[in-house]
């Protein structure tokens, strides 16, 4: 989940670095519905149970895509890292779900 | 044949359920052989859940590392916790489904340290979400995500380099 040079972290601080500035809080998110087909032969595998690899890499697209909207903005204000990110998952419909990441943009030394 | 066609629905529940129960119980047995042994190996990568550094003015190298997972139960557990609904109490069945989740979701977390070079991971957090139908006949689906800091050394230039 690396961006185009911007730092990502769930920490409140980089060790040994400075923050010179906070720039607020940026965030991404994504609204991701499952495939019909896919559900189907999920719904096959719900018979023994187990993962269902199609879905946990359909939430790892989405929260790939919510962090890269999330480095989008911080560019757009001029941070070089992330910090304090966070990952919400809300299921909104059956078969949907929105993925938000968010943390607070800063600059560092 | 007429006995067949007749009871079809039951014969089909019964297939299922036996079908869930045997099936399962080995993909269970297999996953948590599975899980133990990877455990032991991803020993050696330490996972905190505490905010800050130990030195925080050491410098390090920074990067999210996450681990994610869906898991659905099998249809005798589905079964089981329906009935279990009833009288309320343990639900065990899918104690052991969310334990697996959880602990999957945290070996690929490590494993995602692992390939970044870092054997420590901090401030690690847990979610979990029902990414499936819901109450309206869909698969029941729960999805389990670790995230954490991972830290490793980093090539500082001022830093003498260390005699290996």
């Amino acid at each position: 989940m690396a961006g185009p040079n911007i730092l990502v972290s769930n920490l409140e601080l980089v060790p040994g670095r400075r923050v010179k500035a906070h720039l607020g809080v940026v965030q991404g998110s994504t609204v991701r519905a499952k495939h019909a087909g896919k559900d189907i032969l999920a719904g096959l595998k719900n018979i023994v149970g187990g993962e269902l690899k199609a879905y946990t890499e359909l939430m790892q697209e989405a929260r790939e895509e919510a962090v890269q909207r999330m480095l989008a903005q911080a560019a757009s204000v001029g941070a070089n890292a992330v910090l304090n990110v966070r990952f919400a998952t809300t299921s909104i419909t059956a078969g949907a779900a929105e993925i938000l990441a968010y943390g607070t943009a800063v600059v560092l030394e | 044949m007429q006995l067949v066609l007749e009871y079809f629905e039951l014969i089909l529940f019964v297939v299922l359920l036996a079908l869930g129960y045997s099936v399962g119980r080995v993909r269970e047995k297999r996953h948590y052989q599975s899980i133990r042994r990877r455990e032991a190996e991803l020993a050696g990568v330490l996972a905190f859940g505490i905010r800050f550094p130990p030195d925080p003015n050491a410098p390090r190298e920074c990067v999210l590392v996450t681990g994610s997972v869906v898991v659905s139960s099998d249809y005798f557990k589905q079964f089981v916790a329906g009935l279990r609904t009833l009288i309320g109490g343990r639900m065990a069945a899918y104690e052991t489904l969310l334990d697996r989740a959880r602990r999957e979701a945290m070996l690929r977390m490590k494993a995602d340290a692992v390939r970044h070079g870092a054997s420590l991971i901090l401030n690690v957090k847990f979610e979990s979400t029902n990414v499936g139908g819901g109450m309206r006949g869909g698969v029941p689906a729960m999805e389990v995500f670790a995230y954490g800091t991972a830290l490793k050394p980093a090539p500082a230039p001022r830093e003498a380099p260390r005699a290996a």
